[in-house]
This record gives C-alpha cells, structure tokens and sequence, in this order.
C-alpha cells in the first residue's frame, strides 16, 4: 500500500471493516496536519462548485429564451446572489486556500503550518460560514418559509439590506456567513505569512522561494487589508439591522454611498486575491512544461508586489455611474490602467518563459496556454470597462459580467484545473488520465467560449445584468441561447473532471515521488507525503533545489 | 519516471539559519488585520461628524476622558516593565507589573463605562438615537471589545504568573501579548484624537 493516498487508505480500510467510520471521520475531523486541511478545503470547494453551478444553470435556462416563467424574479434574485456569493467565499478562496496550505509547507520544506491548530479553526470556521449561508434555505423565515435564501446580491447595495426594504432574516444569514468565514480566512493568511517567514528550511532566502509561496505571501497579506473592510462593514450592516444604528439607514442620514466604497474597497483586491494564487500555479506549471527556468524571477516578484499595491487603490472603478466627480473618476481611470503594466509584465513572462523551451503538451500544460490566452483578453475588457464614459455606456450590463466571468473562469478555473491536474499525482500516488483530461479541456474550452464570448454581445446591444427575464424582439434571444448552450458545454467538461478525480484515484497509473520531473522541494517527497514530510529537514543552494540534486554535474546553485 | 530521495543534508557547515519569531510575525499580522477594521470605523466616525439629522451632538455631551486615558497609556509601560522583569527572570516584579496592567486597564474600563451611563441615561443618546450615536457607540464599544479581549488575556498570564507557571522561557510569548496591548493602547490614541479633540 505503498502508493495509496490517504483518502483512499481511508475508504479501503473502512470498507473492509477494518476501521469504523466513525473513527476515520474522527480523525479528519480533528486533524491538525496540514496537508489534510489542504484536501478539505479542496473538498469542501468543489461541493460548493456543484452546487453553485446548478445554480448558474438554473439561470441560464431561465434566460435561455425570452417571456421564461421557469423559475420566479424572487427565486432568480435568490440565485444570482446566493451564486456570486458562493462561487465567491466558498468555492474560490477555500479552493485556493486549500492549495495553498497543501503546497506552502511542502514547497518550503517545512513539516507544517506555524498554528496548525489555529489552521484548523480557519477551516472549520469557514465552513460553517458556508453551511450558514445555506441554511438560510430553511432558516430564514422559520422552516415554513423554505426558500427565503439572500437576494440583495453579493455585493448587498444599501439600503436594499435596510430592515424595512430586506424583512426577514435572509440578509442576516448572508452577513453572519461573511462575517464568520472573513475570520477563517484572515486566519489562514495569518498562518500563511507566518509560516512563509518563520518556516522555511536551511538556505531557502526570500529570493530562493518557489514563485508560488511568494504569491500566496502577498495574497495573504492582500486578505488582512481587504478582508479588514469587509468584516467591519458586515458588523456595521448587523448593528444596523439588529439593534437599530444607522450606518447605511439611508432615512436616518446614513449613507448608500459608504457602503459601496467600504464594499468596493473589499471587492476589488479580493479579485486580485482570487486571481494571484492563479497567477502562482501558472508560474509553476508553465516552467517545468517548457523545461525552461521561469523568466525574470525578480521581475514576477516585483509585478506582484506592484499590483498588491495598485490593487488597492482602484477599487471606485466600480462606481464611475455613481457620480464620483470628475477628479475622482480621473483619478481611477488612471489607478485602474495603471494595473496593467505589471500585470503586463507577467504575460511577457510567461511567454518568454515558454519562448524556445522544450514544450511538453500535457494536460496542466494545455490549460495554462488556455490560462494565458483568456487572461489577455480578460484584461483587456478590463481596460476598456476602466474608461469611465466606456463604462457609463456598459455599467451593469452583460459586457460586465462577460468580462468577469474571463478572468474567473477563463483565467482562475483554468488555472485550477492545471493546478489540479498538475499536483494530483503527488496528493495521491497516482496520474489522473491523459485523454479524460484532454476531452474535459476542449468541453470545456468549447463551453467557455460559447458562453462569455458570446455574452459580450447582449452587453453591447443594452441587455442589463440581473433581469430575469427579456422581451423577444430585442436582439438578444439568439445570443442568450448560445450562451446557455455554451453553459452545458462546461457542464459536460467539468463532469468528465470529476469523474476523472475519483476514477484516477482507484485506477490511476501509479506516478513515483516526481512524475513530471519537476524542480520544487514538494517532488522531494514521498506520493503521498508523510504526515511528518521531510524525514531529515532538508537543505536548499539554489531556486531549484531538485535540479541541483539530478544534475549534480550542472547545479543551479553554481550561478546563483 | 524519477525517483528521488529526500534532500541531503550537506556537510559544509553553513552560516547560522536564524528565521524571525512565529509569535511575533503572527501578532504582527494580526494588528495589521485589526488596524484595517479600526480604519473602516475611524472613517464611518469622520465622515458622518456633522451629519446627524437630529442632536444632541458631540460637543453638547462628550467630555475629555482625562483619567481613563492616563490609567490606559500608562498600562503600556507596566506591561513592558512585567516582560523586561521577566526576561530577567524576576517573577515577582513581573507578576506585580502584570497585576499594575490589569489593574490600570480596568480603571480605564471603568470610566468607559461610566461615560456611557452618563450619555444613556442623562443625555439620552443611545445607538438608535442619530448618526452620532451609532458611530461613537460602535467606535468606542469596538475598541473597548478589544480593551476586554486584552484584560481577559492578562489576566490569564497573571494567574499563571502568580501559580509559577510562567518562566523565563515564555517571555517571548508574553511579549507577543504585549505587543497587542500597546496596539490596544495605539488605537485609543487615534480614537481620542478623532472623537474628543477633532469631533467637538
Ligand atoms: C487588468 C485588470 C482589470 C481591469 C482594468 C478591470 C476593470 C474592471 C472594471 C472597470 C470593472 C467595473 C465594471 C462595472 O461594474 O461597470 C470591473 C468589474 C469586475 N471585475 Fe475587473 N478588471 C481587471 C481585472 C479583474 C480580475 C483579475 C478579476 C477577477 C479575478 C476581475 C473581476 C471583476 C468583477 C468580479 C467585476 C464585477 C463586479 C460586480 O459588479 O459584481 N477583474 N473590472
Ligand atoms: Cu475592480
């Protein structure tokens, strides 16, 4: 059983009667290991990925063709918020968190995080934000009134959230849930920096850390200054819905506007929290594929630091059809292009990176060049949304959420697949398959462009997000109808994904410690990994501390 | 397929591999956290001075909290006295600086308390009152919330100094828990200038 993942040790075991399920779930459910809390998180994120995208298609049927009476405007408010908010919290930072505490300690040669304790309660509190949000489904109006879940958006304008417009409890189930998961998640960027500068093995300085622990560093130290605003806004919002304060009481002289800046001030750098880790797989991935060292490993250092920064001075390109004044807004036009130039540098990277290199056209490999493609022109309608009179024009239209929905899926899901594909075998000793792989890449691809591809178009031609249903004679019903199509696509893509995870973990081919041949210190171990991961603490010269151990006769360290 | 061992530990001898503490790095992002939630307050307090739709207003009811915020300051320095009494291992003075800590940051609660008595019950402003009322209540109170979290935890150290069980070998963790004190401290500075000195 030398090969066996600890999940699947688990399921074997327990189906063989060898150990009680109880005592296996008492186990994961107390378990203060890294790499173990890594694989919940994962876990838990994919869970909410099914449902939130049942979710997204639910919509896509409602919107499929026009004068729809599928579904209700109330249950359509329900889903697109209860969608945003999930993909948002509880798919797309625990799934990068996850990643994160699998891939920090191991990729700096540490046994665990600095608080494995405090990283369990990040976890555990997280998803009991997650499972409050969902309640909300049977709890919000009493068990009678099943199905009053939040429907004032993800971003919860005010006074929408006021007592008087938003009765009930919904709203409240939506700030408790932020407000507890906010907790878990400052607790893990906590224990990621901390482990990041307190943890690393012998020899491995600032400048020798894998690219991707130097962007979950700054990722993490993004969260406390975005996260902060968020969690005292939500204590705001529940005094003012709880015991009566005014803080966005728009009758009492409080204000809309506040709100929307302290939301925005959340908003915006948490994209940037999404998309970083994103960028980190990338910088992983994309080298070992083209057998080539990462290009210009200060530069990507130093974009990243760059767009941390800029990131957080942006965040009123949101609201340019508020009426912010013309310095104001020219003044955000301008933090807002700026953004591109490091972001710039990153896509020059990468391609320099793969420029001449030995490309080896595995599956990671072929998402990332998706990564890189959809990205490029994610920040480009970026850009374009960031001219205020351009956005005056497309402001909460479909173009919007076109150009969001590339960088989420077309850049972050991509990434994550790689990301996926790329360090399954070492979670589990075993490959995932070649062909399922390249058939879930080309649904998908298919799918995505299909969908937000064609969404610009409605955006262009007036459609508004969040209607939940259209005349027909508009122009738009042909291009809703591709788009919905578009969503199966993914749909089918994304079901060949999952299969494949469960089919590769029992069947896979069996993979060894360093199937790609790989560079970073997490290849140095065992697939899986002990409990303990390092059996001696190792060592490191240079960037690329396994190089240096294949290629004695040509270290890294040489040049370093 | 390659399969590799773990990293060897080479023999050269190398400079010593000194890494910053975990407390310390820990507390420190902590604060940085905390300090974005209290900027968010500070700003909802500044932006709606001035705003409210009906009185009383705070020059009408807000007095210089003078004693309270001797008591809080000086705290800072007891509890910088108990760590350096420690790190030389003199328990005793280190208890007793502990004890100061707790005793001054009680007072200082003591006086909030007193404060809010006074703005309830004889100017009548509660959170629901108007715009200042909620800022000032959900100011003050968030700080005070974390004044309570501080005394709470020293007085756990006090106990564990009083029973033995604080040694010189956990100086660094009581330090870590000082470095949130003198934060609690810091931010009381910002909120007596915002509140009292440029509010009224
Ligand atoms: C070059 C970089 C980028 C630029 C210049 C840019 C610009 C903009 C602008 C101006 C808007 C406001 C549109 C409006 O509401 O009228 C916007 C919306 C949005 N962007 Fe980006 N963006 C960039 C990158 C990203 C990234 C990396 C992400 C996600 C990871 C992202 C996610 C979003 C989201 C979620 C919204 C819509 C929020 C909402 O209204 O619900 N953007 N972007
Ligand atoms: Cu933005």
């Amino acid at each position: 059983m030398a090969n066996a993942t600890p999940v699947m040790e688990a399921i074997d075991e327990t189906l063989a009667g060898k150990r009680p399920v109880f005592e296996v779930v008492y186990e994961w459910a107390t378990t203060v290991d890294h790499k173990k809390i890594g694989l919940m998180y994962i876990f838990l994120a994919l869970i909410f990925l099914i449902v939130a995208g049942i979710e997204a298609i639910l919509m896509r049927i409602q919107l499929a063709v026009p004068n729809n009476h599928f579904i209700s405007p109330q249950v359509f408010n329900q889903l697109f918020t209860m969608h945003g908010t999930t993909m948002v919290f509880f798919m797309g930072m625990p799934i990068l968190f996850g990643f994160g505490n699998y891939l920090v300690p191991l990729m700096i040669g540490a046994r665990d995080m600095a608080f494995p304790r405090l990283n369990a309660f990040s976890f555990w509190i997280s998803a009991f934000g997650g499972l409050l949000l969902y309640f909300s489904y049977f709890g919000a109006s009493g068990l009678y009134g099943a199905g009053s879940a939040p429907d004032v958006g993800w971003f919860a304008y005010a006074p929408l959230t006021a007592k008087v417009f938003s009765p009930g409890h919904s709203t409240d189930y939506w700030t408790l849930s932020l407000l507890l998961s906010g907790i878990g998640t400052i607790g893990t960027a906590l224990n990621i920096v901390t482990t990041t500068i307190c943890m690393r093995c012998r020899g491995m300085t600032m400048m020798r850390l894998p690219l991707l622990v130097w962007l979950f560093l700054i990722t993490s130290c993004m969260v406390f200054i975005a996260i902060g605003p968020l969690t005292a806004a939500q204590i705001m919002l529940t005094l003012d819905r709880y015991i009566g304060a005014h803080f966005f009481d728009t009758q009492a002289g409080g204000s809309a506007v506040l709100w929307m800046h302290y939301f925005w001030i959340f908003g915006h750098p948490e994209v940037y929290i999404l998309v970083l880790p994103a960028f980190a797989f990338v910088n992983e991935i994309v080298p070992v594929f083209s057998r080539k060292a990462i290009f210009g490993y200060p530069a990507m250092v130093a974009a990243t630091v760059a767009i941390g920064f800029i990131s957080l001075s942006v965040w009123a390109h949101h609201m340019f059809t508020v009426g912010l004044g013309a310095a104001g807004n020219t003044f955000f036009v301008f933090a807002t292009m700026v953004i591109s130039v490091p972001t710039g540098i990153k896509i020059f990277n990468w391609l320099a990176t793969i420029w001449g290199g030995k490309i080896h056209f595995a599956t990671p490999m072929i998402f990332c060049v998706g990564f890189l493609f959809q990205f490029l022109i994610a920040g480009l309608t970026g850009i374009m949304l960031s001219a205020a009179p351009f956005d005056w024009q497309l402001s909460a239209s479909y173009f919007v959420v076109a150009h969001f929905h590339y960088v989420l899926v077309g850049a972050i899901v991509f990434a994550l697949f790689a990301a996926f594909y790329y360090w399954y075998p070492k979670v589990t000793g075993r490959m995932m398959s070649e062909t399922l792989g390249k058939w879930h890449f080309w649904l998908f691809l298919i799918g995505f462009h299909l969908t937000f591809d064609f969404m610009h178009v409605p955006g262009l031609l007036g459609m508004p997000r969040r209607i939940y249903t259209y005349e027909a004679g508009r122009g738009w019903e042909m291009w809703n109808l591709i788009v919905g199509i578009g969503a199966i696509f993914q749909v089918v893509g994304t079901v060949c994904f999952i299969f494949n995870l469960i089919r590769s973990c029992f069947r896979g081919e069996i993979a060894g410690h360093d199937p790609w041949d790989a560079w970073t210190l997490e290849w140095a171990t065992p697939s899986p990994p002990p409990s303990y991961n390092f059996a001696i603490e190792p060592t490191v010269h240079s960037r690329r501390p396994l190089w240096d151990l294949k290629h004695p006769e040509d270290p890294d360290s040489d040049y370093e | 397929m390659m399969n590799t061992g773990t990293i060897p530990i080479s023999t050269q001898t190398e400079p010593a591999w000194v890494l910053p503490s975990r407390g310390t790095v820990g507390m420190v992002c902590l604060i940085v956290a905390e300090a974005a939630i209290f900027i968010i307050f500070f700003v909802s307090y500044i932006f709606y001075l001035g705003k409210s739709l009906t009185g009383p207003t705070p020059a009408q009811v807000l007095e210089l909290p003078i004693f309270g915020t001797v008591c809080l300051l000086s705290s800072s320095i007891t509890v910088h006295w108990a760590v350096s009494a420690l790190r030389k291992n003199n328990v005793r003075n280190c208890a007793l600086g502990l004890a100061s800590t707790v005793l001054l940051g009680a007072l200082f609660m003591v006086s909030t308390a007193q404060e809010w008595y006074h703005l309830i019950y004889d100017e009548g402003l509660t959170i629901r009152t108007n715009l200042f009322g909620t800022t000032y209540y959900a100011l003050v109170g968030l700080h005070a919330s974390h004044v309570i979290i501080g005394l709470v935890m020293l007085s756990i150290a006090l106990v564990a100094t009083l029973s033995g069980r604080m040694k010189e070998l956990h100086t660094e963790r009581l330090e870590v828990l000082s470095l949130y004190w003198h934060f609690v401290d810091a931010i009381w500075v910002v909120v007596f200038l915002i509140v009292y000195v440029i509010g009224r």
